[in-house]
Parts: structure tokens; sequence; C-alpha cells
């Protein structure tokens, strides 16, 4: 087996072959089962695989890009089940994004952020309010709602206020660490929920528990966008500025300092790393992936209430984080892909299963049993594990290592890049 | 507007109390596992919580029985007490060997990771138990003690209402007092107490004493969860209803009373208990009257929250902490 792999790594073109064949095949049984939730999946995965051949960069964009853009929503596209598979891989991108974004602050900075969701929910309310009738209560000029032209300009906006709140929020928490902290951002996102969920007196801004109904549709040149196979594109191109932004500041002075932060504070201090800036930074780019997103999801339920941002959503996000691995950009895709699809297809079709088990009489599962309530027990359970037998994650974060000599021989190259990367173990202290 | 909340006062004073009493017990489990840790035993709340739903287990059980109607409310109290909080602690101590020990040389990042899986785990494992033998996780337990008490507030002066009061207030409040004297005489007067306060000062070198150390935080556990679970039968005996999500927020505004008396400290966790829940209900009663209906009662969490992040900000130290310096 490992004589295998070997080979195989050895050979470019035999892993162009393999990557090539699965994908034409579960290209055509998704094609040809559009049932098949599992073609689907697996469908998806060869990005996986992708991930793990040893092409350039460059091809391995060029071929995942195909996959995304054209391959997956074509398979998709021929039956019935087109859109509930689209709104899958939408909220995946959703959740990936978010989850990038807690990246930056729990693995990269080392900042244990537990009131992550009230970024996002800051950018869904941004546009929720403005796309609803509901600005009209507290703002007096302006016509309300914002025609779906404006969501364009929203995802900055959101992604502004979002990162404005992150700095709010640093500003004060700065002072307490570790355990403080989580504390502190729970406490924080515990108060914007229920600020959100209150806020319908003395003006009606948020319309309370009740929340946000008919939220806008985006529109571009006309088209509205209504379908779940629309917004994945709109997440697409998102998520793809996202992953490009992380890569470039993980490898920035900028994220170089986070880790310093995250491994010793005092020491990064020592060497001329500012503090408050760097941590400041985390927060702000962070949150503002997150609040991106709220207003892409806003736009998409067409619905904005105050449950959807509740403690489970921020250690949901949070679950991705760790269980892909802390600090790796790759694993946390991948962890938030995995989390996301675990909550919406592969419980529900278990629950149905079982439902349909129970009907027939063949075993009788309690309701209480159901596995779309269990949640918190396999998050629980993960995070658990996970923590104990395997901090990493599942795809482990890797340092660029540099030789010393060939960069100095290269001193004239300004590109004197990335050698190679090797395995290298996250050590959070807080 | 101050008539107003003068007449609410005597009803404010005593919900307050009873509802401090209950935040002082848990924060107590918080501050002596802060205290020997240095880790916040973030499922504390969640251990509360199974305590609540054993007790109420229990209670429902003897009801069943119809042993409840033959024995007096005070023996089933007490047997019910010793039973859950024997079981809660030794749930802690579980905890502590699965989810802490391993990891006591690792960051703290990772441990505080383990306790927010361990709360969740426990969270959803009481909801399965709950709906299983009840087809509702939202659980009524048997009231015990269910006499009204009015107490005259306005024969004193005639700003103030009159209050009435569940006796089982009175219950909470001796109970609460109990533990507390005992819990504060076993950490400062017994040998293991002393153990305790060698484990919490220097691990290492008491080790080196011939202290055994697991064996002192696996009691310390015990202890802290055990009074946790028996404080869950008491909120469950003061409020009636219960449900597995009520121990996240309460253990938090727990910990945010640990932080106010200053963390670690024991006195400190019952004096920031009371104070705490005397002022959410404050809050809670007045925050409409003050601000005229703009600020609702629900934003007393909104308040409880605000106050530990102003007491973390500007003295983490809390009221009676020492200063503590960090070590590089």
């Amino acid at each position: 087996m490992k004589n295998w792999l070997h080979t195989i790594q050895q050979n470019k073109r035999l892993q162009a072959i393999i990557v090539g064949l699965y994908i034409v095949v579960t290209f055509f049984s998704l094609y040809l089962a559009q049932k098949s939730v599992v073609a689907f999946l697996l469908l998806l995965s060869s990005l996986l695989l992708l991930y793990f051949t040893t092409f350039s960069n460059r091809v391995k964009w060029l071929i995942g890009g195909v996959v995304m853009v054209v391959l997956l929503p074509l398979a998709a596209s021929q039956g019935e089940a087109y859109q509930s598979y689209m709104e899958v891989a939408t909220l995946v991108g959703i959740y990936i994004a978010m989850a990038l974004g807690l990246n930056i602050v729990v693995g990269m900075a080392g900042l244990l952020d537990l009131g992550f969701v009230a970024f996002f929910a800051l950018g869904a309310y941004t546009y929720g309010i403005f796309a609803t009738g509901q600005a009209n209560n507290f703002m007096p000029f302006g016509h309300y709602p914002l025609s779906g032209e404006s969501f364009w300009v929203f995802i900055f906006i959101g992604c502004f206020v979002a990162a404005l709140f992150g700095i709010l929020l640093g500003v004060p928490v700065l002072r307490v660490k570790g355990d403080y902290l989580a504390i502190v951002t729970l406490g924080f996102g515990e108060i914007i929920r229920i600020i959100f969920n209150n806020l319908d007196k003395p003006v009606n801004i948020t319309n309370g528990a009740m929340g946000l109904a008919s939220v806008q549709p985006p529109r571009l040149f006309g088209i509205d966008f209504m379908y779940p196979s629309q917004f994945y594109y709109i997440v697409l191109v998102i998520l793809i500025t996202v992953i490009f932004a992380v890569r470039r500041l993980e490898f920035s002075k900028i994220g170089r300092a986070w880790k310093a932060v995250r491994e010793n504070e005092i020491a990064a201090q020592a060497m001329g790393i500012h503090l408050v800036k760097t941590k400041l930074m985390a927060f702000a780019v962070g949150a503002s992936f997150s609040g991106m997103m709220g207003v892409v999801f806003a736009a998409k339920q067409t619905f904005v209430d105050p449950t959807s941002f509740t403690l489970l959503e921020s250690i949901t996000i949070l679950v991705m984080v760790i269980l892909g691995g802390m600090g790796s950009v790759p694993g946390v895709i991948l962890g938030a892909a995995l989390v996301t699809i675990l909550n919406l297809q592969v419980l529900t079709e278990l629950t149905n299963w079982l439902n349909q088990l129970s009907l027939n009489g063949v075993i009788n599962v309690p309701d209480a049993l159901s596995p779309a309530k269990m949640q918190r027990f396999i998050f629980g359970v993960i995070l658990i594990l996970f923590a104990l037998y395997r901090p990493q994650g599942l795809l482990p974060a890797k340092n660029p290592v540099f030789d010393e000599k060939e960069l100095k021989d290269a001193d004239k190259l300004v590109n004197a890049g990335v050698q190679k990367e090797v395995p290298q173990n996250v050590h959070l202290d807080s | 507007m101050i008539n107003e909340v003068l007449h609410t006062l005597p009803q404010v004073l005593i919900d307050g109390l009873t509802l401090g009493a209950v935040y002082a017990i848990v924060a107590l489990g918080y501050t002596m596992v802060y205290g020997i840790l240095e880790l916040i035993n973030f499922a504390h709340g969640e251990i509360f919580m199974t305590g609540a739903f054993v007790g109420t287990a229990i209670l429902l059980t003897f009801a069943g029985f119809g042993w409840l109607a033959s024995m007096p409310a005070l023996v089933a109290l007490v047997l019910v007490l010793v039973v859950t909080s024997v079981v809660t602690g030794l749930l802690g101590m579980g905890i502590e060997r699965v989810a802490y020990r391993p990891l006591r040389n690792a960051p703290k990042l990772i441990t505080l990771i383990t306790a927010i899986g361990v709360s969740f785990l426990l969270q959803d494992i009481v909801r399965f138990i709950a709906e299983l033998k009840n087809g509702n996780y939202i659980l009524t337990g048997p009231s015990l003690f269910s006499g009204q008490i009015g107490i005259k507030a306005s024969s004193i002066s005639s700003i103030f209402n009159d209050a009435s009061v569940k006796s089982s207030f009175f219950i909470v409040l001796i109970v609460a007092v109990i533990m507390m004297v005992t819990l504060d005489f076993f950490v400062n007067k017994t040998k293991w107490g002393m153990a305790m306060r060698a484990v919490a000062q220097d691990r290492e070198t008491a080790a080196l004493m011939s202290v055994n150390v697991n064996k002192v935080i696996a009691l310390t556990f015990f202890i802290g969860s055990a009074l946790g679970g028996a404080t869950g039968v008491l909120f469950a005996i003061q409020y009636g209803t219960i449900d597995p999500y009520i121990g996240f927020i309460l253990g938090l505004k727990a910990f945010t009373a640990a932080v106010l008396g200053g963390i670690g400290n024991i006195r400190g966790a019952m004096f920031g208990g009371i104070l705490l829940g005397v002022m959410e209900m404050f809050a809670a009663a007045n925050l409409p009257v003050v601000s005229h209906g703009v600020l609702g009662a629900e934003y007393k969490d909104v308040f409880a929250f605000a106050i530990l992040i102003i007491v973390l900000i500007f003295k983490p130290e809390g009221l009676f902490g020492k200063v503590s310096v960090e070590k590089v």
C-alpha cells in the first residue's frame, strides 16, 4: 500500500489519470443518478483528492475551478434535486468563509472567540433592515426597501460593519486573555442576540423575535437572484476572494505576527510586534468575512430572525475549525464542508431513513433519538475526541520552511520563495 | 419613579436573594476548580443542570410510588440532596478523569474546548433521557414546599409594598448557607482542605510534600460538582420547571459572580453571587420603569454580561481577589 502511494506520488501522469477518471466517473454517476446524494458528495470530494496531488497550485486551481463552476452545477442540474444540491453547496460556501474568518482569530492569532456568529448576524441584519420596509421606521430620508441592486454594495457595507464591530469588541477585550476572552466574547455574542431580539421598541428596527420577512433578492442586469443555483455563483466568487485573501494574509507580515502572538505573546512583543494592532486586525479581518456572508445569507433565506444566531452556531463554526485543523486553511475548508454536509445532508437523510424504517415497522426509533436532533451530541464528541487525540485536526497546519543558503544565493531574486512545506505542530497557548 | 422602585423593593430583594444564593453555590464550584487548576470548568453549569434533572427524577419516582405523601418533605429533601450530590459529584470526577486530566499540561485553549464539548454532550444526553422517558424535555417536578408566606413590609413604612415568599425560599437559603459554611470550614480547617490549598499554590512542590495531587484534584471536582448538583435540586424546587439548557446561561452568570467576587476566592464567590442575583432582579424589575418601557426585563441578561465585561476589563482580580502576577 505504501509502495503504491509512493509510486503514485512520484508519477504525475498517473495522478492526472486517477483524478481525471475519478471526476469523470463521479460526474456521470451524478448525471445519471440524480437522487443519489452519495454521488453528489463523491463529486465534491474530488476537490479533496485534487488537494493531495502534487500538481502545481495553478493547475489545482484550474481543475478545481472547472469542477466547481461547470461540472458540479451541470451534473446536478439534470433532475429535480438540483436546487437542494445547490442549496447545500451554497451553505457549504457560506460556512467555509465564516470558518476561515474564525480560523484567523482562533487558529492563527490564538484568541478563542465564542461569539463569532454575532458578526454574521450583524451582516445579515445590515442587509435585512435596509432591504425590507423596516428601515422606514427610523430612517427619515430615502425610500425602502432598497432595490436588489444595492445588494452588491451591501456586501461591502456588511463587511465593513462587521469589521467595525470586531474592532469595537476587540478594543476593550484586548485586556483579557485566554479563558476570560472566551467568556467575554461569548457574552458579547449573547448580548448582540438579545439586542436584536428586543430591538422592536421604542423604535422598531429589527422587528424583534418576529424577524424580517421577504428580504429583497439581489438583482443584476435586471435578473433577480432567487434560486440557490444562482446564489451558488455569488458565494463561489466571494469564497474564492476570501480564500485568496486568507492565503495572502497568512504568509504576509501580519500573518506571521498573528502566529507569533499565538505562540507567545510576550516574546512576540519583545520582537517588536504591536500587540494591540495585531489582535485588532485579527478580529476585524475575521469578522469582515463573516459579515459579508451574513449579507449573502440574509438575501438567500429572504428571512432573518434571531434564532439563526445562537451559541450553537458559534460552536458549530468552532467545531469546523477544530475538526479541520486550527490555523490550516485547507483543513478549515475541509472541516467546514464536512460539518455542513453532516448537518444538512447526512443527519437529515439518516433521520428520513430511520423514519421510513419505523413506518414500515422494522425497528422502532423513538423521536427523542432522531439523528437530526443529535447535533449537539455529535459536536460534543468531535470537540472532545479531537482535542484529546488530534488537536492538529484532519489536515494539520503547515509552515513554509526556508533554506537559508538558497535564500542567500537567490538574494537578487525577489521571489525566492517557498521551498517545501513540512508539517508543523500547532501549538496554542493562551 | 423612585416611588415605584421602592414599592417593589422588598419583593425584588427577596427574589434577588434566592437567585443570588443559587448563583453563589454554583460560583463556588467554578472558584474551587479555578483556584486549583486555573481552569474554567465550562461544564459546571451542565453539572448543575444534571443535578436538577436527577433530583426531579428522584422526586417524581417517589411521587410515583406514593412515598412523597407519606414522608415528611424535609426528609425527602435531604434524601434527594444527598443522592443527587453523590451522583453529580461522581459525574464531575468522571469528567475530570476523561476530559481534563489527559490535558493537564496542554495549552489552555485545548482544555477549554474539551470543556465546551463536555457541556454540549451533557446537554444532549440529558435531553435524550428526559425526552425518552417523558416525551418532552421540559420537566416540572412535584412541589415540595409550596406554602406562601406574606411579609408585611408595608408596616415598616408605607413606601414599600408587601412581599410574598414561597416557603421553599427559606429552604434554599438555609441549605445554601449550610453548604457554604461547611465548605469554608472544610477548605480552611481540615487536612484535605490544606492539601487543596497546597496544590493550588504549587502543584509540583505539593507533590514533593507527599500530597497526592491527582486525588486532591479529583476530590475538588467531586466537592465542586456535588455542590453544583445539590444547587440544581434547590433550583428545581424553587422554580419548578427545568429544561436541559438552563445550565449554560446560569453557569455563565455564576461564573460572572465568581469573577465579580474574585475568582479563586471562596468568600468572594459567595458575595459575588448574592450581589449579582440582587442586581439582576433589580434590573429585571426596574429597567422598564426607569427607562419608561424602552428597555424590557429581557435586558437583564445583557445587564449581567455587561457587568462581567466591565469587571474583567477594569478589575479582573475581582472585588476580593489578589492581583496575580503573570509568570513568563
